[in-house]
């Protein structure tokens, strides 16, 4: 008897330190439908460069100003869908797990993920508008992960691994500079897909059954 | 024996679940205010306020009041002495689960 309030007294008192510091009503389908969109919008991208290469050989300089345009807006695209499913999938599931969408917790992890992202989006910017357009992949990856990481400390832990592995990818995707695209739709899409359902299984059907 | 030493060491002013949820939260987080803490806790104003009040009194929080936008804002933190009691308080009850 004097056990199991014992017991459910540290249930509560780690539910509340989770609650209260970290932001975790992050939706795990959010990150499969982040991940199947960016693997469309690789595909987009890969049609695009494949169908206006046969044309390099009478529009060269024009063509590769259309294709950039061309591929800013298949990933402004991928990046706007992606965050709408993802607000709407998280705020579901903020509801289920009480955690309101918008607090404290979302503020400081939602801040600390954009301190890295925003740097490496203005850099990436800068790189596109010289005309560096082979290091945009690898440096996606790069910073995107760094600002995993950043907000790990924020959200569930298991965006730090998520982060790294981001990372690592791009390093890879720097050093093998021609194959960028690819590296770019294993790093938002496949892993994306992979971590999502691996949260999909460990919490968000876990907070399921708990209210049913 | 062993049980009456550990016993010594449950505090008193964590036994409740309220108390017990401030205490959580205040230990990893370096302040939290009143909305805050009530939309964690789930409980009404009065409740809230009550408690935070005895803890103040036992010097276990800390409360700082400034204004933002000119609208009050209390601020609550753990003082050191929080911070301790508190963890002695969950290596009590590890204790006496083992």
């Amino acid at each position: 008897m004097e056990k199991e309030k014992y017991i459910s007294d540290l249930k509560d008192i780690r539910s509340m330190m989770d609650r209260s510091s970290r932001f975790i009503s992050l939706s795990g389908m959010a990150g499969v439908v982040a991940g199947a969109l960016a693997l469309g919008g690789a595909y987009l991208a890969y049609e695009t460069i494949y169908l206006q290469e046969q044309y390099f050989d009478y529009r060269q300089a024009d063509a590769s100003d259309s294709i950039v345009f061309q591929l800013v807006l298949i990933a402004l695209g991928v990046l706007v869908l992606s965050l709408a499913a993802g607000f709407f999938l998280t705020q579901r599931r903020a509801r289920k797990t009480r955690q309101s969408m918008w607090d404290a917790q979302a503020r400081r992890m939602v801040i600390n993920l954009f301190i890295p992202l925003a740097a490496g989006g203005i850099l990436c910017l800068i790189l596109l508008l010289k005309g560096f357009i082979g290091l945009l992949a690898p440096l996606t990856l790069i910073f995107y992960g760094l600002g995993l990481v950043n907000a790990s400390k924020y959200t569930l832990t298991e965006t730090r691994s998520l982060g790294i592995a981001e990372i690592v990818l791009g390093l890879l995707a720097a050093q093998f500079i021609g194959y960028g695209l690819f590296f770019w739709a294993i790093g938002f899409g496949a892993l994306h897909i992979i971590y999502g359902l691996a949260m999909y299984l460990k919490y968000d059907r876990e907070g399921d059954s708990e209210r049913s | 024996m062993i049980v009456k030493e550990i016993l010594k060491d449950l505090n008193k002013a964590f036994e409740n679940k309220v108390r017990l949820g401030i205490m959580s939260a205040l230990v990893v987080n370096d302040s939290l205010d009143f909305n805050t803490l009530k939309n964690l806790l789930e409980v009404t104003d009065g409740n809230l306020a009550s408690h935070l009040k005895s803890l103040e009194k036992s010097k276990y929080i800390k409360v700082k009041k400034e204004f933002i936008d000119r609208k009050p804002n209390t601020q609550y933190s753990a003082t050191h002495s929080g911070k301790e009691a508190f963890v002695k308080h969950i290596k009590a009850i590890e204790q006496l689960l083992k």
